[in-house]
């Protein structure tokens, strides 16, 4: 009986030798990422060199409650001598500068109080959201526990066709197998050869969505190409062994998948093709593109190929917000912000924003949204009487063209 | 805090997620006043409604969503403990690490209407509707996790071990 890779990166981390499901396993973690806030009364942490932070869901301060508590993050970096804090300026979303700054690692544990912090999976590193107790317990402590659920071993194959993306990949899956919770999802297969860096952090953020607890991509090519140059402390990926058991195994082919909607409110057993939902015509209010899902620079490239030369429908407003200062400063230089501000788009600064409805693109009371951020939640963007719908960032740019939910193939 | 809990049932239906519970222009508010937004999009009224000592019966995937704390709240409302069909292995977390009693079991909406009176022993697993008498049998959460709830959460672990100073900050 082998171990798969995330019970051998919980094994590596504890004193057990062997992780089984329905373990509850005490681990030592590796990285703590805090953001827009800390606690005034911690008097003491385990390991300061191991802690991040930084600021993305409040930022700039929209408000005086979010800007005290950007004050109080300040103080806390000051008081602990905290040396990987990211002032305003250098500021992004915690997901995507775990990456960016080479801080997600393959074979570590890294833990964060957001619940997309699962993105990190992409990069062979274990990690998922906490909760605001249990990161104070690890911040003083350096320790956790893990419920180990059972494993899902995703095999892609094959290629996407043209305006299909990986954020279609991972809409399909809980539109046909619904929600994963308490599970695990490892990802494999030839097909990922094809997929870059941003296509697998879109699909490991979502994994959230899914209700997964781990969802972790193999150490290959393309992530040893991006993690050497910006690594910050060594790290050893972490393969599965030959024998590693999963509980099933999930095949997607994905050269027949197409473009895929999440509908409004829940993500288990909702989701259309784009197609299909285009026929209906459905008007849109907002268009986003943003989030640890979307927000990155092959997202940007997406947007403004579709968006060139075109103006974004009359009634219809469009957002997109990027990831990270240097995700901005990066689709400055490569043009693609005067592109989408040429086509009628805002381009924000790096943020959450209106993913999470903070700031930047709140929905009114009736309205209807389509976006390529992380969540379609009921007064998720805003209004609880508004509509969110989920798409690629194509299918997003495709919908702010006609005014109506498109699928992208058909602009 | 007790291995057993009984109280008068509130049923919520599957996919019930963190943004019913902390709506995003609640996130940096104190509990107590995150607690008057509850469940106020797709439930108006119930935090008026909702007593100390009651019981929530929810579907699958209870919790689904962000990081927001759900067990300090339901703490905060003094709920018994909740009864899920299935938990969000986050949702979970928060639930264990605040101390709020929690306990998966399959077949529960089902065996309870709302208002009925629920006997649960949450270390054990049973679950009686003693309403109706309907007796099932979920699967607790490990011992070690029920140490956790019994100890009332991890700050208090914390507290007890000097890293927090004496004054109380609530932040999420």
């Amino acid at each position: 009986m082998g171990m798969n890779a995330i019970e051998k990166i919980l094994a590596s981390h504890s004193e057990q030798d062997v992780v089984r499901p329905g373990d509850v396993v005490m681990v030592d973690v590796d990285v703590t990422v805090q953001f827009d806030s800390a606690r005034a009364d911690v008097l003491k942490i385990d390991n300061p060199e191991k802690v991040v932070l930084l600021h993305d869901h409040l930022v700039p301060a929209p408000t005086v409650m979010a800007a005290n508590a950007a004050k109080r993050l300040r103080e806390f970096a000051e008081r602990f001598q905290i040396e990987n804090y990211f002032p305003v300026g250098k500021h992004g979303i915690s997901h995507v500068l775990v990456a960016e700054e080479g801080i997600a690692l393959p074979g570590q544990i890294l833990v964060n109080a957001d619940s997309h912090t699962c993105s990190s999976g992409a990069l062979n590193c274990l990690a998922r959201g906490m909760g605001g107790p249990e990161m104070l317990y690890i911040l003083c402590k350096g320790q956790t526990w893990y419920l180990v659920g059972p494993t899902t071993k995703v095999v892609l194959e094959g290629e996407l066709s043209h305006r299909v993306y990986p954020r279609d990949v991972i809409h399909y899956l809980p539109g046909t197998y619904g929600d994963f919770a308490g599970q695990n999802l490892e990802w494999y297969g030839d097909g990922l050869a094809n997929i870059g860096m941003d296509g697998r952090l879109t699909m490991a953020t979502i994994s959230a969505e899914l209700s997964a607890e781990f969802s972790l991509f193999p150490y290959d090519d393309v992530l040893a190409e991006y993690v050497a140059p910006r690594a910050k402390w060594p790290y050893e990926p972490v393969f599965p062994d030959d024998e590693a058991e999963y509980d099933q195994v999930i095949t997607v082919n994905l050269s027949e998948l197409e473009p895929q909607i999440v509908l409004p409110d829940r993500v288990a057993w909702n989701t259309k093709g784009a197609r299909e939902v285009g026929e209906e015509k459905i008007k849109i209010d907002q268009a986003f593109i943003g989030s640890c899902a979307n927000g990155r620079i092959s997202d940007f490239a997406i947007a403004a190929e579709i968006l060139e030369g075109r103006s974004i429908a009359p009634g219809t407003r469009m957002i997109v917000t990027p990831g990270s200062q240097d995700i901005l400063k990066e689709a400055i230089k490569l043009g693609y912000v005067e592109t989408l501000m040429d086509a009628g788009a805002v381009v924000t600064s790096s943020t959450c924003g209106a993913c999470f409805g903070g700031h930047m693109g709140l929905l009114a009371d009736g309205e209807v949204c389509i976006t390529a951020s992380t969540r379609n939640f009921k007064g998720r963007m805003g209004s609880p009487e508004a509509s969110v719908y989920m798409g690629s960032p194509a299918t997003v740019a495709a919908s702010a063209v006609t005014g109506v939910i498109t699928d992208p193939r058909d602009l | 805090m007790t291995t057993t809990f009984t109280g008068k049932v509130w049923k919520f239906g599957h996919d019930i997620n963190t943004d019913l519970v902390i709506p995003n222009f609640a996130v940096l508010m104190p509990v107590e006043e995150q607690l008057q937004h509850c469940f106020n999009a797709n439930r108006p009224g119930w935090v008026d409604e909702v007593q100390a000592g009651d019981v929530l019966v929810v579907g699958r995937n209870f919790g689904v969503g962000s990081a927001r704390n759900i067990g300090a709240i339901f703490h905060g409302f003094g709920i018994a403990g909740v009864v899920a069909e299935s938990f969000n292995g986050l949702g979970l977390r928060n639930c264990v690490n605040s101390g709020l009693p929690s306990l998966p079991c399959a077949g529960v909406l089902e065996a309870f209407e709302e208002g009925d009176v629920a006997e649960v022993d949450w270390t054990t697993g049973t679950v009686r509707n003693a309403t109706n008498g309907m007796e099932l049998q979920g699967s607790p959460v490990p011992p070690q996790l029920q140490q956790i709830v019994l100890g009332g959460g991890v700050e208090s672990v914390l507290r007890a071990e000097g890293y927090l100073a004496e004054t109380t900050v609530t932040l999420r």
